[in-house]
């Protein structure tokens, strides 16, 4: 007994690194496990705010950019408005509460922190639980899909970019519905790779890839960037796909977070389908 | 002894300030991200017990991850350096040092010794910090890299942050 109280005396500095060490690996393999994240909702609060105020006063000069955009996102959604399109038939518009059935929801955001030269970057908005935000909901900006909402406090969220090494997206090239994997390989913030193409599918630069209708995250077709290059590996199945993303992740600074309505239905039907095997 | 404490706690909300309002917003390429908070555990006195060093460099690793959304990745990274510093410090400092409560910089010690020791404890950190962050050895070579020059810039940002601002030691 007096020797293991003498151990501990003497190696109570180690001891006293041991444990702590043993808490941060701890903390780090709860969170990238399972993606949620108790420390960030109990620490959240404190950072958001700090970065809320800080952003206040950045704000003031991206003014100009975020008009810019604002003004073309304007334009772009007038085209889309059913005044601006001829009108063939009024069959469509009688009908249009049966067949259409709302399942996506928009929540506009602001960016309150970002970052694009780490290995795993993180978004946070200043929208939370409050207004409808969970986790697991896709995030887009104006230009092309963001990321993915990983935790949720009162009134902020952080957001796995795509710019990160555990967000994987699925896509398609649009022009033939080739599907595959939207994955980061830490390189260059401007682009981003789509693994899991099969090598006999027919793909040119300038393709662009959209979001695809697997993803019960983001609705089928938001753009997310265009192929760059590509090439084949000699005894590898897929192509190697190297996509310039369309959204500007220094520069973003509004965000809609997609709230998919339908996700707990195909998502119970699925597991039970699950089930049954 | 309330001086020594209240400049401490000065000088670590500047350290971290500086590191979360400029150096996270440099973002000039994924293969340069300096993390110079280390600084603030670098130099605590050479004096000061080893167990509060290590839960110092703790704290600091989690100031630096509620602000990162990266819990316990900072923290483990800065809590290793934090130990290992005790060892380098026992042999690379004499026991005058020691006895005169020197906090380690360059007019104490000299411009060879200073960045010899910050780059051995910014590697270190770095090292345990960047593969911790990808979590696998899957771009053991292009990680390896990024420690490199990120290192690199951390220990170039703090020699001049050393030069420019600390003043000329006092004699006694």
């Amino acid at each position: 007994m007096r020797n293991l109280i003498f151990f501990f005396y003497k190696y109570y500095t180690f001891i006293l690194f041991f444990l702590l060490e043993f808490f941060s690996f701890f903390v780090l393999y709860q969170y990238n496990n399972y993606q949620k994240a108790s420390f960030l909702n109990f620490t959240g609060g404190v950072a958001s705010g700090f970065y809320e105020s800080v952003n206040s006063t950045t704000n003031y000069f991206g003014l100009r950019d975020i008009n810019d955009s604002l003004l073309a996102e304007n334009a772009r959604l007038r085209a889309q408005m059913l005044n601006a399109y001829y009108q063939s038939g009024f069959t469509q518009t009688s009908i249009n509460d049966t067949v259409y059935k709302q399942q996506y929801n928009y929540i506009s955001a602001n960016v309150v922190n970002n970052s694009v030269t780490k290995r795993n970057n993180y978004i946070t908005i200043d929208k939370g639980a409050m207004h409808g935000i969970e986790p697991d909901m896709g995030v887009i900006s104006s230009n092309g899909v963001v990321g993915i909402v990983t935790s949720v406090s009162k009134h902020f969220s952080t957001i796995r970019s795509a710019l990160n090494g555990n967000t994987k997206i699925s896509c398609m090239v649009k022009k033939n519905n080739a599907f595959g994997s939207l994955e980061w390989n830490g390189d260059d913030p401007k682009f981003s790779s789509l693994k899991y193409v099969n090598k006999h599918v027919p793909i040119t630069t300038e393709d662009e890839v959209v979001t695809s209708n697997y993803s019960t995250l983001f609705p089928q077709g938001i753009p997310v960037g265009k192929i760059y290059s590509h090439t084949l590996d000699a005894g590898d199945n897929f192509h190697v796909i190297k996509i310039e993303l369309y959204t500007d992740f220094s520069t973003l600074k509004n965000v809609y977070v997609i709230k998919n309505i339908l996700k707990t239905e195909q998502q119970i039907l699925e597991g039970d389908l699950k089930g049954d095997n | 002894m309330i001086i020594e404490f209240l400049s401490l706690i000065l000088r670590f909300f500047l350290i971290v300030l500086i590191q979360l309002l400029v150096i996270n917003n440099i973002e000039l390429s994924t293969y340069v991200n300096p993390y110079i908070y280390i600084l603030f555990i670098l130099t605590l006195p050479v004096s000061m017990k080893p167990w509060k060093v290590v839960i110092l460099s703790f704290l600091t690793g989690m100031t630096m991850d509620t602000f990162s959304s990266t819990p316990g990745l900072h923290m483990a990274a800065t809590g290793f350096m934090g130990y290992l510093r005790n060892f380098y410090l026992q042999f690379a400092c004499s026991k005058d040092d020691i006895e005169s409560r020197m906090e380690p910089s360059i007019s104490r010690k000299g411009l060879v010794w200073f960045v010899l020791y910050m780059s051995i404890m910014t590697l270190i950190h770095h090292t345990v910090l960047f593969y911790l962050e990808i979590y696998s050895f899957r771009e053991f070579f292009r990680t390896f890299f990024r420690i490199l020059s990120s290192s690199l810039f951390t220990v170039i940002i703090l020699s001049l942050g050393q030069l420019l601002f600390y003043r000329s030691p006092k004699t006694r």
